[in-house]
């Protein structure tokens, strides 16, 4: 029973169709949560104690880096399944996040580097989080690179399917050496609120924002990923039908 | 009787390629010192080729004092970095040949039919790789760490740090290698794949050695890298493989 | 005879849009050769290397004495050889140290029996040169040495005859022949006929068309 479940959702028709129904009940959610939590962090939340109104960024920078680092994941489980089944769909999911995440990844970095900037003085510091996301950053590079070396798209999605679980391996260990290594120079880190622990006011805005993110980040691949399974059918008699309007 | 025994024994004495039942003719073991051998006989029959990595980390420790100043009270913070950029770049540069000729004039392809564990096979020419590369660059080290200012008591320290710290980079290495063997003009590419999952092992060797230089006790950086070692040990050849074997396909 | 048998069963594999085996079926029994015959790019490498493991169907199977080869690849892989279109040599290595290293990954081979089976494809004066000095025929004939000495049932030879003479290519004919006469299988990809004493009923052939895109 699992089975015929398991092989349904492995056809890309079916992909194809579900992929456009959820993304509306994925978009429109994500749009009221983003919406409310900017409003919330951006108006509503008190200012910090230690640093006043320059946190506030955080309401777009901790969501954007706990993004690039579960589109990440998502990317890598959609590999492995696709590298161990041989799943068409699954490697296509993986090809739809990595732009994705590269994108936040981007986004975390940008306002990292805003955040930072008036208490630093200049516009990068070799902070913890941002040479971690940095370096996620390189990781989705290397991954897009790869997938582009090859012409053939069946070998590109399974050498970049290993590449991806190599990473995801990595990213972990990647992640404390980076933490270890800044903690031997005792560079001081802003992206720490004042507040020893973070009032209600503060914590929803910035728990909406995340929520939407993830939203966010399902609508998205749902798009991308009807993309990729239209791309890759092309010569596949079922299009036709499927694009009928 | 097992189903692949059953293979086995469908076998006449003319064709004893596959040994007695359910035991290979040749262990694995075995077989990966035989490749290993036939890469270090190639690689000294190539000798201009052996030289070129050491004289490339020789040139890029030179670049740092010339960019920078020629005060060894300058260079000398700065010299584990510099050592350790230069033998990342140094092992980086003969990576691109570990598998690519091999997988070029069939001979990968022969090892990935030999009935055979291509794993060990993969494993074997790593550690060519990492002897014919790291281990002389162990050697090299603390010949620029010297030149760069550091103490003549540091030697051991560097040593040992570069010797651990290149066997795990050439296992790392490895995987993009075989990710990257049927890629046309891949060196870009390969960098790109194999320095962010380097970088752990730059902190602890750069640390490592950064306390060599400083009189201080290394061994806890130096275990870390070991640690890597070993975990690179155990899954990268795996890796490798699979990535070989989709590049056969 | 024991009974070796390699069969494809609707063997289908697509190379991104194309659809490059479509259903290919055969079988092979101990003691017979299967040619396989197209124009160039009709996927002749494509079924060998399908055949060994190396490529994966989409559809089908290859079976083995019964089994499908994909249950214990390591133990059907021991009992084949197969020889692409290149010869498997490294330039900088002579004849004898090539067979030494290629053989010797899969089974223990005497320096008798390598310089028997090096004299047989005469070899005998050029097998300590390196390979970078030997014409694309000599590399060939060394290759045929190293089959001769796996000592495998089954040979899987694409294009065995290319660069050979007429002398290299009854040579070859004569090898294949030994070894159906010992109960070996050989299924070779080749442009012409093969040059085999075996007759008719040893010999089966495939032809294969050149594929299309999907409509």
């Amino acid at each position: 029973m699992a089975w015929t479940w398991f092989h349904r959702f492995a056809s890309p028709p079916h992909v194809y169709r579900v992929a456009g129904r959820l993304t509306p009940w994925l978009a429109w959610p994500a749009a009221a949560l983003i919406v409310a939590g900017l409003i919330g962090g951006l108006v509503l939340a008190p200012p910090d104690y230690q640093q006043g109104d320059g946190y506030r960024i955080l309401y777009v920078h901790a969501p954007s880096a706990w993004m690039s680092l579960m589109v990440y994941t998502t990317m890598a489980v959609a590999a492995g399944i696709g590298l161990i089944w041989r799943m068409k769909v699954a490697h296509a999911v993986a090809a739809s996040c990595a732009p994705i995440g590269a994108s936040f990844t981007l986004a975390a970095l940008v306002t990292g580097s805003l955040w930072g900037a008036p208490m630093w003085g200049t516009y990068w510091q070799w902070d913890p989080r941002l040479t971690s996301e940095l370096i996620l950053l390189f990781l989705y590079l290397g991954y897009m690179g790869l997938r582009s070396a090859f012409d053939d798209v069946q070998r590109a999605d399974r050498v970049s399917a290993v590449l991806a679980v190599v990473g995801i391996v990595n990213v972990p260990i990647i992640h404390y050496s980076v933490i270890w290594w800044n903690s031997l120079h005792q560079a001081p880190s802003v992206m720490r609120l004042g507040e020893p622990t973070m009032p209600p006011s503060m914590l929803v805005p910035l728990l909406m924002m995340l929520l939407g993110f993830t939203l966010l980040f399902g609508a998205l691949l749902m798009v991308r990923v009807r993309g990729e399974v239209l791309s890759r059918e092309r010569t596949a008699s079922w299009i036709r039908e499927a694009l009928r309007p | 009787m097992s189903e692949s025994g059953a293979m086995r024994t469908a076998l006449n004495s003319a064709f004893d390629g596959a040994g007695a039942p359910g035991n290979p003719a040749v262990p694995a073991l075995s077989a990966a010192r035989l490749v290993l051998a036939r890469d270090l006989k190639l690689a000294f029959r190539k000798r201009s080729q052996l030289i070129q990595p050491l004289a490339f980390f020789a040139i890029v420790t030179t670049l740092f004092p010339l960019g920078v100043s020629p005060e060894l009270p300058v260079l000398r913070p700065m010299a584990p970095g510099v050592v350790w950029a230069a033998a990342l770049l140094s092992s980086l540069l003969a990576l691109e040949l570990l598998f690519r000729e091999d997988a070029q004039d069939g001979t990968l392809e022969q090892y990935a039919v030999s009935g055979c564990s291509l794993t060990w096979l993969l494993a074997a020419k790593t550690a060519a790789h990492w002897l014919l590369t790291g281990l002389p660059l162990a050697v090299m080290a603390p010949l620029a760490g010297i030149a760069l200012g550091a103490p003549g008591a540091a030697m051991p320290g560097i040593v040992a740090s570069v010797a651990v710290g290149t066997v795990a980079l050439s296992l790392i290495g490895s995987i993009g290698a075989a990710l990257t063997v049927s890629i046309r003009r891949s060196g870009a590419l390969l960098s790109l794949l194999t320095l962010p999952l380097d970088i752990p092992v730059l902190i602890f060797g750069a640390r490592a050695t950064e306390l060599a230089i400083g009189g201080q006790a290394y061994r806890a950086p130096l275990e870390l890298l070991g640690a890597l070692a070993v975990l690179g040990l155990t899954l990268a050849p795996l890796a490798a493989t699979a990535a070989v074997r989709i590049n056969l396909e | 005879m024991t009974d070796f048998d390699l069969k494809a069963e609707n063997v289908h594999l697509w190379r991104g849009d194309h659809h490059v085996l479509r259903g290919v079926r055969f079988q092979v029994a101990g003691g017979e050769c299967l040619q396989l015959t197209g124009a160039n790019g009709a996927g002749k490498t494509t079924l060998l290397r399908t055949a060994c493991g190396l490529a994966y169907p989409e559809r089908g199977e290859i079976t083995w004495c019964g089994l499908n080869i994909r249950e214990d690849l390591h133990a059907f892989h021991a009992q084949l050889a197969y020889l692409g279109h290149e010869p498997p040599l490294k330039a900088e290595l002579t004849v004898r140290e090539n067979l030494h290293y290629w053989v010797g990954v899969r089974r223990r081979l005497r320096r008798e029996e390598l310089d028997r089976a090096l004299e047989r494809v005469g070899a005998g004066e050029w097998a300590d040169r390196p390979v970078r000095t030997l014409s694309a025929g000599q590399k060939r004939r060394a290759a045929l040495a190293g089959l001769t000495v796996m000592h495998t049932p089954l040979w899987l030879l694409d294009e065995p005859t290319t660069h050979l003479d007429a002398e290299g290519r009854k040579l070859v004919g004569t090898l294949i022949d030994e070894h159906l006469q010992a109960g070996g299988i050989a299924v070779a990809a080749v442009h012409q006929e093969l040059a085999l004493s075996g007759g008719g009923q040893a010999v089966r052939r495939l032809e294969l068309a050149l594929a299309g895109v999907d409509a």
